[in-house]
């Protein structure tokens, strides 16, 4: 392996600040709207699905499943695995599979959070479960 | 109120080059406008609308100045961004304003040389912070929507290699093309992998160069000489994870899109004598047909093989100038010569070997953005009038 690969820090704002706050406590935040009850991620102040303003913060488990990756296999730093990982709560979203066998990675194969240090808040990566 | 029959393509041009370091991109860009205005048998001074994307240097400000259109007359202009398919939109919204009567030749231009060197970064989204840092590229983004594609409905490497060899087909009588060379499934599946599961040879060139059109109203295009294609139906739409709710990479924005340009027309997928379709990679073919209804979704695979997309041989004929996957995806976008082909089918100035007989009914489609993220997809469809 390589030495470890270096990340740009969050810009953050006042939308998302809370997610990042959070981060470096080791949670991993989600949003849920109240007026739907619908959760989603990356967090936003309004409800992407009903357009409701009454979003609240929630801490999600961190355990997800693989919805699809590829492997790229050359890259300035190294192959790397490109995936979706679905929440338990719900959402999915973009990420990297990590810290493992990138040639094992597999569709359904369950997944946890793990997080990477930047200069700023650290950000949240995925790893076998 | 309809676009249908309100607008015709009366010029197009397609820049030979696919290789441009010594030339700038705004150079470009007025050559091809040149080319377009010259094949349609106009003067510049005729121009009053005019339709560019993200890759005219500078926007609408200095593309305008810099080609020197007759500012007196110049009176609409749109500067729509939505990647590849830009051109097709362009396409749709430049029929919208000349059936409004806000314009009456318009000029759209597309150029840039990607190959000559790196392209400017784009504007970061409100996405930037959670997705940045995760290296999501054309290849592997794409690469997500074929690993999905293939787990949920079997989809195999050897099915997506018959697009390349299709395009290949073709290629080999474009002068211009890039790639001339006739593969063979075996010769994609050999090629190195890139972004599982997508090899080389699934991905479309890196090519400088350009395209145009000009699109004007039915009176000017009978007062002109060429053949005359009008556009009859256009559809657009957008997709993207928005919020992670339900998430589905096996399908595009063009599932919508599709429908809305073929009610406009009238027309079914049956009826296309010819399909350009938009070929980044592989499966963006595979996903469009399905999604544009040529076939049930999951059915791509087999809809594809055994050569059913080269011309003389297949159902559809698709992409007879080698497309991007073999000719030419000038800039990284491949709308613009998605129209230009369907014309030269539709003029029968396609190449005597894959024109196909008596076409008079044809589609152009794209997607623009990354389909395994945020894309647009835009459907025209053209006929010979």
């Amino acid at each position: 392996m390589s030495e470890a690969k270096k990340y740009n820090a969050p810009v953050t704002n006042p939308e998302t600040a809370p997610f990042w706050e959070a981060a470096k406590a080791g949670k991993f935040m989600i949003k849920r709207c109240t007026a739907c009850g619908e959760p989603h991620y990356f967090p936003r102040a309004i409800c992407p699905f009903c357009f409701s303003d009454k979003t609240v913060w929630e801490e999600a488990s961190g355990e997800a499943v693989v919805y699809t990756y590829s492997l790229m296999r050359k890259s300035p730093t190294g192959p790397y695995a490109i995936a979706y990982v679905t929440l338990k709560e719900g959402p999915s979203l973009q990420t990297n599979i990590v810290d493992c066998d990138l040639d094992k990675v597999k569709i359904g194969q369950k997944v946890k959070v793990v997080w990477k240090p930047t200069d700023g808040a650290p950000l949240p990566f995925f790893t076998p479960a | 109120m309809t676009i249908k029959g309100k607008a015709y393509i009366a010029g197009i041009y397609e820049h030979p080059t696919r290789h441009a370091p010594d030339k700038s991109t705004a150079q470009l860009h007025a050559e091809v406008a040149k080319g377009a205005i010259e094949d349609a048998g106009l003067t510049k001074d005729d121009i009053d609308g005019y339709f560019m994307a993200g890759d005219a240097p500078g926007g609408l400000w200095p593309m305008v100045d810099y080609l020197g259109f007759n500012t007196k007359k110049l009176r609409h202009v749109d500067s729509t961004e939505t990647g590849g398919c830009s051109y097709l939109i362009h396409l749709g919204h430049a029929a919208e304003a000349i059936a409004a009567g806000k314009c009456s030749v318009a000029l759209v231009t597309l150029a840039g040389k990607p190959r000559t060197g790196p392209m400017p970064p784009r504007a970061a989204g409100a996405e930037a912070d959670f997705e940045a840092a995760y290296g999501a590229t054309t290849h592997n983004a794409y690469g997500m929507c074929a690993m999905r594609h293939m787990h949920d409905y079997g989809t195999t490497s050897e099915q997506l290699a018959w697009i390349k060899v299709a395009a290949s087909h073709h290629a080999q009588y474009n002068p211009h093309a890039m790639l001339k060379e006739v593969v063979t499934v075996e010769d994609v599946l050999n090629s190195p992998m890139i972004s599982d599961p997508l090899h080389r040879m699934d991905c479309c060139v890196v090519t400088d160069g350009g395209g145009a059109m000009i699109v004007t109203t039915p009176e000017i295009a009978k007062s002109l000489k060429k053949p005359l294609v009008r556009l009859i139906g256009h559809g657009e739409a957008m997709k993207g994870p928005r919020g992670g709710k339900d998430l589905d990479l096996t399908y595009s924005a063009g599932v919508w899109s599709g429908p809305r340009a073929f009610e406009e027309a009238g027309v079914t997928p049956k009826d296309i004598k010819y399909a350009s379709i938009y070929d980044s990679f592989t499966i963006t073919v595979l996903m469009q047909l399905e999604d544009l209804g040529f076939c049930k979704k999951g059915e791509g695979g087999k809809f594809v093989a055994d050569g059913n997309l080269i011309s003389g041989v297949g159902k559809l004929p698709f992409n007879t100038d080698g497309g991007g996957l073999c000719s030419n995806h000038p800039v990284n976008r491949g709308g613009m010569t998605k129209v230009l082909e369907a014309v030269r089918q539709l003029r029968g100035e396609a190449h005597p070997k894959v024109q196909v007989p008596n076409c008079d009914l044809a589609i152009a489609h794209g997607t623009g953005g990354l389909l395994g993220v945020r894309h647009a997809a835009s459907t025209c469809i053209l006929e010979r009038a």
